[in-house]
């Protein structure tokens, strides 16, 4: 383009002359840059011209102001020459204001900030757990002082929390078991034909979907749903001061904002846990009736012989431990959001995470303590 | 390219702009001129739909009618190519800044020189020193993160951004809001300064009356969806409306007025 800046050097024995001709200006200077960079002071007198200069801008007055201040300060003469006002003025202006700067925070030495990034991160860990037992324990207090009617139920947010956890997912929950209900009966039917066992489908089906899967599918898909939910909306509450604002007037945010999510989480896990187990033995039944020729009677029937009335009270105790686990962790790392609206981002990830862990970690648990007592 | 109109005095145009949301009418019929070189000044009661305008104009904000001609240039009708070319020649300072909060403030400042040309390293890195420099930051906030700005630092920091391409027009969204009396008087100056050295068009959104006082050349007033008046301050001094009266001539208004005489 003709309005690229252009640099032409003449140089005679008097002196080195600069003609700079085209737009000064952050657009149209790269083609110069390079050619600026190479500008070294020698011993002969520089003349920068600048009539030829279109318009200029502070990129293209700090280019200039980088030649005058390299040749003065090598203490070689330096002149401009048909500068424009306004050229002289910005000229000036990125001259008072000539400095350097950092872009970055400084390095550290590589091993000692790798060393201190993994003693942050452990101090950080052990300071994340004692605040976990923390908010563990000042939400048990709450809880009691509430049992013992030292505090009011806040009734309104709980059944709102219970319509938001438990009623709008019923659907994607249902969906989701149903499906696997399905899916667990065709893989389970494939393998047990070889054996001509396909009856045994029903068991399959009953009994997983009754002691482990109902429940632990509908937890991580809580946890996903609701967990997160929890953490991003107290997260965001963090930011906007609104928590400060409600300890100012009095009230206790455990009491206000955790109390009723953990109550409504418990309580809707275990009907959310119940419903799911339903669902998936619907899924499986539907796939015997529909592939297998097993009518629902049967089926139904069947059911009532081979799963154990232990399984469901299983699945029922589970569910509602995985609730009150996913709701703390949630509120937690909601609580935990600090400074900016990154962290409500890594604090809600955290909030999924964490749930969903401590969910199968439980789940395991439950698994040994009810063969170590022999419960079903 | 779009035919480019010769260039006028007049740089943002906007003529019968009409928006909405849902019922809520902001704008009815609002026509607003800004020069070439002058700082004006938009004033309105809280909803009147300020904000609104500037994103309006900087085409943030769709409108249900009229026109936005900005540098010469129908807003509307600009395909994808020219409307990046526009948004080059200007600058928007957000209310508290806006800035990247996983970047630098230097970095911050980088961003449009990246997006927008191919320099090298080391020249943007000058370049940022200063503009650092320029807005009166002091060197050392260069390498840190916004989160470890006063609200104040971040402000200039957001015009450091908002300067990064050497716009001609600048749009600010109430920027002493927030700032102690002598944070807001310096950064008036600083407006000021910068309009005079950098020849810009400032397009300044405001609730101070004493940067009203101090730097603005015009003052638009907004209200019932339109715009009142525009004019010097003397003139809005004579203007008769009840809200314009009661904005000027109140308490604060005069003890603004008092300051500069």
């Amino acid at each position: 383009m003709a309005q690229n800046a252009q640099l032409a050097e003449t140089t005679t024995d008097s002196g080195r002359r600069l003609a700079i001709s085209g737009r000064l200006t952050i657009k149209h200077i790269s083609g110069v840059v390079p050619r600026f960079q190479t500008l070294h002071p020698d011993n002969r007198p520089l003349t920068i011209d600048l009539g030829g200069i279109g318009r200029i801008d502070t990129a293209g007055a700090w280019l200039v102001h980088r030649v005058l201040r390299d040749w003065q300060a090598a203490g070689v003469a330096v002149s401009l020459e048909n500068a424009s006002p306004s050229a002289k003025r910005l000229i000036d202006e990125v001259a008072e204001n000539d400095t350097s700067c950092e872009i970055h925070p400084p390095m550290p030495n590589r091993l000692l900030h790798r060393l201190d990034i993994i003693g942050g991160a452990i101090i950080e860990a052990v300071q994340t757990l004692g605040n976990f037992f923390a908010f563990i324990g000042a939400t048990l207090v709450v809880t009691a002082q509430t049992v013992f009617e030292r505090r009011p139920l806040r009734w309104n947010a709980l059944v709102h929390q219970m319509e938001v956890v438990g009623l709008n997912a019923l659907g994607i929950i249902g969906l989701l078991l149903f499906l696997v209900g399905i899916v667990v009966a065709q893989q389970g039917a494939v393998q047990l034909r070889q054996f001509g066992a396909d009856i045994f489908v029903v068991n399959l089906i009953g009994r997983s979907s009754m002691r482990e899967m109902g429940v632990l599918l509908t937890a991580i898909m809580v946890a996903g749903r609701s967990g997160s939910a929890f953490a991003a909306q107290i997260g965001a509450m963090k930011l906007g001061q609104e928590i400060d604002a409600m300890r100012t007037i009095g009230m206790s945010p455990t009491e206000v904002l955790v109390l009723p999510r953990v109550i409504a989480m418990s309580l809707m896990m275990l009907l959310l846990g119940f419903y799911g187990s339903v669902m998936a033995v619907l899924g499986g039944a539907l796939y015997c009736w529909v592939a297998m020729g097993i009518p629902p009677a049967a089926f139904a029937a069947r059911l009532q012989e081979v799963v154990p009335i232990a399984d469901v009270w299983i699945g029922l105790i589970k569910a509602p431990v995985f609730g009150v686990t996913i709701a703390i962790t949630g509120c937690f790392q909601g609580m935990q959001v600090t400074d900016n609206a990154e962290s409500v981002g890594s604090r809600t990830t955290a909030a999924v995470v964490q749930s969903i862990f401590l969910v199968i970690l439980l789940d395991a648990f439950f698994a040994v303590f009810f063969t170590a007592i022999d419960f079903g | 390219m779009s035919a480019r109109k010769p260039a006028s005095d007049v740089v943002i145009r906007v003529t019968g702009l009409c928006t909405s949301f849902g019922e809520q009418q902001v704008h009815r019929n609002l026509d607003l001129e800004v020069r070439r070189g002058e700082i004006l000044g938009v004033v309105g009661g809280s909803g009147s739909g300020k904000s609104v305008l500037m994103r309006s104009i900087i085409g943030l904000q769709t409108f249900d009618a009229g026109e936005v001609e900005v540098l010469g240039h129908d807003t509307a009708t600009l395909d994808e190519a020219e409307a990046k070319n526009l948004r080059r020649k200007w600058g928007v300072l957000f209310q508290d800044g806006a800035l990247f909060s996983t970047l630098t403030v230097a970095e911050n400042i980088q961003v449009p020189m990246r997006e927008f040309f191919n320099l090298p390293r080391q020249l943007m890195n000058e370049i940022s020193g200063y503009k650092v420099a320029m807005v009166g930051l002091p060197i050392d906030a260069a390498p840190k993160y916004p989160s470890q700005l006063s609200g104040g630092m971040r402000k200039r920091a957001g015009l450091a951004r908002a300067l990064s391409l050497d716009p001609e027009l600048l749009f600010l969204d109430e920027p002493t809001a927030g700032l102690d009396p002598i944070s807001a008087a310096t950064f008036d100056t600083l407006i000021k300064t910068l309009r005079d050295t950098l020849g810009l068009t400032v397009f300044l959104i405001t609730h101070d009356l004493d940067t009203l006082y101090a730097i603005c050349d015009r003052v638009a007033v907004l209200g019932d969806g339109k715009m009142l008046k525009a004019g010097t301050i003397n003139e809005l001094l004579e203007f008769d409306h009840p809200w314009v009266q009661a904005y000027f001539n109140g308490p604060r208004g005069r003890a603004a007025n008092k300051e500069r005489k």
